[in-house]
């Protein structure tokens, strides 16, 4: 019987060799695609339990660290400043995922990033717990402050960039949210509080700073007065603006909202004054591709701010004749984030040049090696820098003298523009304010939008309400 | 001439290395259970000096009964199954330790492991022998088939898991399968024994494969009906599996004739097809195998034993760092998957190979055994044991699809415990009945005798 018994001898060593094929098998060619399977528990516990590096603000405020905690996952994220950080940090949850910058720097923050591995082997041969990088964000604690103290309750948003550099001063985004309830360990208590805030009307997790676009309402006729000046017009030019325009094409006619003061008056008194009949003209005048090309080169059409998923604002397609009247106010189609109208605003103080927004500045590893330097970067020349000039001039009359008065800081020079628009006659309408200061050397640019305001259907209720909060922000920069 | 003198070869016992070997198991184990108390709560645990005291004295008594009654038995099979038994405690310690309270599955398995030796002294020291077994080929054959079919029995039967495997008999309960393992390799062996040279060789030859008589087909049709009531009965794959298996294998070794074994493999194909086409349970077992991804919720089990082995991988997140407990069953069907885990793939593979170690030495002591009785049954029983373990790591690591067995010496569970312990002991009683020197006369040599009377004479 001992030729059977061999065979069968080899058979069970051709299962005992399958076995350990398999397994080596497994190991190479299973275990990666297996742990990045989302549904695996252990890889997402171990994540949550990691010794997560900070954000932080103003070089030294933690706008979210990691602490100690006693239960399962050893450490816990925190949210120091509760809401007034979220739409920046937004949140990291147990199975919730995570939003916003703890989102797109996850890999960094947790230290799994290409960058750090060879910190972490060194960690690990040292038996150092492995701590993930910080990452330095290029926002200024006291403007943030200052911005959502003036926002209040109010719902809305202010963004504050650097016209030299591009840079995120201030972001805020109101109503918002508490990023510790959804980072909680007790996870259902943050589920719970998570579908809560999915589900809440007033949208608080929603960035409106950089991920909503609104009509822009009066503060779109800056890219207008742009776009006549690459034109060939000047601030004296002269441009027709009756009580109403009757728009090409249609029954329709357009009214001012306010006296313009005249029926032909200069640019500078049609954007002191907030002419809509005026800029409508000038619209018409300029024509379609040119106040898109204007548009686009202030960065309409393209997504900013890649790091909060910024949204890209829109100058429609496709115009007739009475579209690009409205178009030209900012009405119609016309739709723009508060950081996009921030940015135009930029963009004049910097002389025409539009530098590309960014919100982080520097990635360090635990060891305070900077791993990822971000450097300033122009998007694009909006203007030329004569032209610029001459609409900052325009912009600091509409402070000094026109509808945006309420942001006038003493001793410094203010150009601004205000804007009231709505999306739907029904609905409330939403009062903007875009500016700058201060003129000769700007130190900041400010968007804000006040949504469901209670004011008159004019601009001068939107400078009322929307210009004394970018004041205050200014004011706080300077 | 003188130098020509008959030597009989007496093999070396071998005791020593035995005990050497087991030393180390237990060193291992222990260390490994003090590990786990170690890096899960910090401190050693109460209780540990009691483990260690009984693991020891288990271990002791096991090696003094086959010093005692079988000197002559296979030095590596015991260590062997102290090691794999005593890795299977911790396993089943570290996942207690994942509930607080902890549970007491380790304290029941040691108690099982006790109960489990006991049994194996009793066949070492009682029985000594295995050649009087071939005497009870019916009894012991009709108690194995009514065993393995007892489950089914209304009332007496219970299903766990999608399996009907298990009699209960008030709080007891019991898998008769493992039982009846023991009891058909033995019935088998002594039946095919007796039958051999008539299902050897009356046949026909047909391609160049010699086909038996219809009428000896028999016995194999039995079994193929008792393996496919198994299957849609008691819905339990590898127990169907690990029976046709043995006793298709064992109609081979038995006949020296490879037509039988390719009948069997026929006849598993078709009940396996059958199975395939008529059962979701067997359906949902091979979708499990093949795309355990495409339903997580159903396939969970697999796929957390998936990602627990990832986790794990090359090396293991070492003992009592680990998560097994997310895997379901991890301290009986997915054992395999928690030693994944915690010792990684090389750990699991060392656990292998360690089975490999027991079935390698049971072949080998199959291969020397000089009667066809205790050749047959060594060859049987490792046979089964390799195809179980096969089939249940095979599993859990999925090169197979999923079947319900327990892990040799390892999962969970008395019933399986015991019977396995049998199982190496009778291992150890036929290696001793054959590397015991034959108590044979010395011939007369005549010049010898001459010799001595010359001496004798001064």
């Amino acid at each position: 019987m001992n030729k059977p018994i061999r065979r069968v001898a080899f058979v069970a060593m051709i299962m005992f060799a399958l076995l350990l094929a398999n397994g080596t098998y497994m190991i190479i060619f299973r275990q990666s695609t297996l742990d990045s399977q989302p549904q695996k528990r252990r890889v997402r516990d171990a994540e949550f339990a990691q010794n997560r590096g900070a954000i932080l603000a103003g070089g030294r405020t933690e706008i979210a660290k990691t602490v100690s905690a006693k239960d399962r996952f050893k450490y816990q994220r925190v949210y120091p400043d509760d809401e007034l950080y979220a739409a920046i940090t937004g949140f990291y949850s147990y199975d919730r995922g995570s939003s916003a910058l703890e989102s797109t720097y996850n890999a960094q923050l947790s230290g799994t990033d290409d960058a750090l591995f060879v910190r972490r082997l060194i960690d690990l041969a040292t038996n150092k717990t492995p701590k993930g990088a910080s990452v330095q964000t290029t926002i200024v604690p006291e403007i943030q402050e200052a911005a959502a103290t003036a926002l209040g309750d109010q719902k809305g948003a202010v963004v504050a960039l650097d016209p030299k550099t591009g840079a995120v001063l201030a972001m805020v985004t109101s109503p918002s949210f508490d990023p510790n309830d959804i980072a909680s360990h007790d996870i259902e208590a943050a589920g719970k509080a998570y579908d809560r805030l999915a589900s809440n009307p007033q949208h608080p997790m929603s960035n409106r700073a950089a991920r909503e676009i609104y009509p822009p309402g009066s503060t779109f006729k800056l890219v207008t007065a742009a776009a006549a000046l690459a034109d060939g017009k000047t601030p004296d030019s002269l441009v027709e603006s009756p009580d109403r325009l009757k728009l090409p094409g249609t029954r329709v006619s357009l009214p001012n909202s306010s006296d313009c003061g005249g029926t032909e008056i200069t640019m500078t008194q049609a954007l002191k004054v907030s002419c809509n009949t005026a800029f409508a003209n000038l619209g018409l005048e300029v024509g379609e591709d040119k106040l898109r090309e204007q548009a686009q080169l202030f960065g309409f059409d393209r997504r900013h701010l890649a790091d909060l998923k910024g949204v890209a604002s829109q100058f429609p397609d496709k115009l007739d004749e009475a579209q690009l009247a409205l178009s030209a106010i900012g009405q119609y189609d016309v739709a723009a984030s508060p950081l996009q109208m921030a940015m135009v605003s930029a963009a004049i103080a910097n002389d025409g040049v539009l530098m590309d927004p960014y919100i982080v500045s520097t990635v360090r590893a635990q060891d305070l090696q900077p791993i990822q330097t971000h450097k300033p970067d122009a998007l694009s020349t909006a203007m030329t820098p004569e032209n610029a000039k001459e609409l900052q001039q325009m912009m600091s009359v509409v402070v000094s003298e026109g509808t945006g008065r309420n942001a006038q800081i003493p001793g410094v020079e203010v150009g601004g523009k205000t804007g009231t628009a709505q999306s739907d006659p029904k609905r409330k309408p939403f009062a903007w304010f875009t500016s700058f200061a201060p003129l000769d050397d700007p130190k900041i640019a400010v968007a804000v939008i006040v949504e469901d305001a209670d004011i008159p259907r004019n601009d001068i209720g939107g400078g009322r309400l929307a210009a004394p909060i970018a004041k205050a922000t200014m004011e706080a920069a300077l | 001439m003188r130098d020509m003198a008959p030597v009989a070869v007496v093999p070396r016992k071998r005791r020593g290395v035995e005990l050497a070997l087991i030393i180390f198991a237990l060193g291992l184990a222990l260390g490994a259970y003090a590990l786990v108390d170690l890096n899960v709560t910090g401190e050693l645990s109460t209780a540990f000096p009691y483990v260690a005291g009984i693991c020891s004295l288990v271990a002791a008594l096991a090696h003094i009964a086959v010093r005692w009654r079988l000197p002559y038995a296979d030095p590596v099979i015991l260590p062997c199954v102290i090691l794999l038994n005593g890795l299977g405690l911790v396993m089943i310690h570290r996942i207690d330790l994942i509930n607080e309270p902890p549970l007491n599955g380790a304290r029941q398995q040691l108690i099982w492991t006790a109960l489990g030796v006991l049994m194996f002294i009793l066949v070492v020291t009682w029985l000594n022998d295995h050649r009087p077994l071939q005497g009870f080929t019916y009894t012991i054959g009709l108690a194995g088939i009514v065993l393995l079919l007892l489950p089914l029995v209304p009332g007496l039967g219970t299903e766990k898991f999608g399996a009907q495997i298990w009699i209960q008999v008030g709080p007891y309960s019991f898998q008769p399968a493992e039982a009846a393992k023991v009891l058909l390799a033995i019935a088998f062996a002594s039946y095919l024994v007796e039958k051999r040279d008539v299902l050897a060789l009356a046949g026909y030859r047909v391609l160049g494969i010699d086909l038996p008589r219809a009428r000896d087909l028999g016995p194999i049709l039995v079994m193929w009906l008792i393996s496919l009531a198994i299957l849609v009965w008691q819905r339990d794959l590898g127990t169907s599996l690990l029976f046709f298996g043995l006793f298709v294998m064992m109609l081979y070794v038995s006949t020296e004739r490879a037509g039988w074994a390719v009948l069997g493999t026929l006849l598993f194909a078709a009940g396996a097809y059958f199975g395939y086409l008529n059962f979701s349970h067997v359906r949902r077992r091979v979708g499990a195998w093949l795309d355990p991804f495409s339903d997580f919720d159903a396939y969970y089990q697999v796929i957390a034993a998936q990602f627990g082995m990832a986790w794990g991988g090359l090396l293991g997140t070492g003992l009592g760092l680990g998560r097994p407990g997310l895997t379901p069953l991890a301290r009986s069907d997915f054992i395999a998957a928690a030693i994944g885990e915690e010792l990684g793939m090389t750990g699991l593979m060392a656990v292998i190979m360690i089975y490999g170690l027991i079935v390698a030495r049971g072949l080998r002591i199959a291969l020397q055994c000089r009667e066809p009785f205790g050749k047959l049954l060594a060859t049987g029983l490792s046979f089964a044991l390799a195809l179980q373990v096969f089939t249940i790591i095979g599993g859990v690591t999925r090169l197979l699809p999923l079947t319900g067995l327990t892990t040799p010496f390892m999962s969970q569970g008395g019933s399986s415990l015991i019977c396995n312990w049998i199982v190496a002991g009778l291992l150890l009683v036929i290696s001793h009945q054959v590397r015991k020197p034959a108590a044979t006369v010395t011939p007369i040599n005549p010049d010898l005798e001459q010799t001595q009377l010359v001496k004798a004479g001064v």
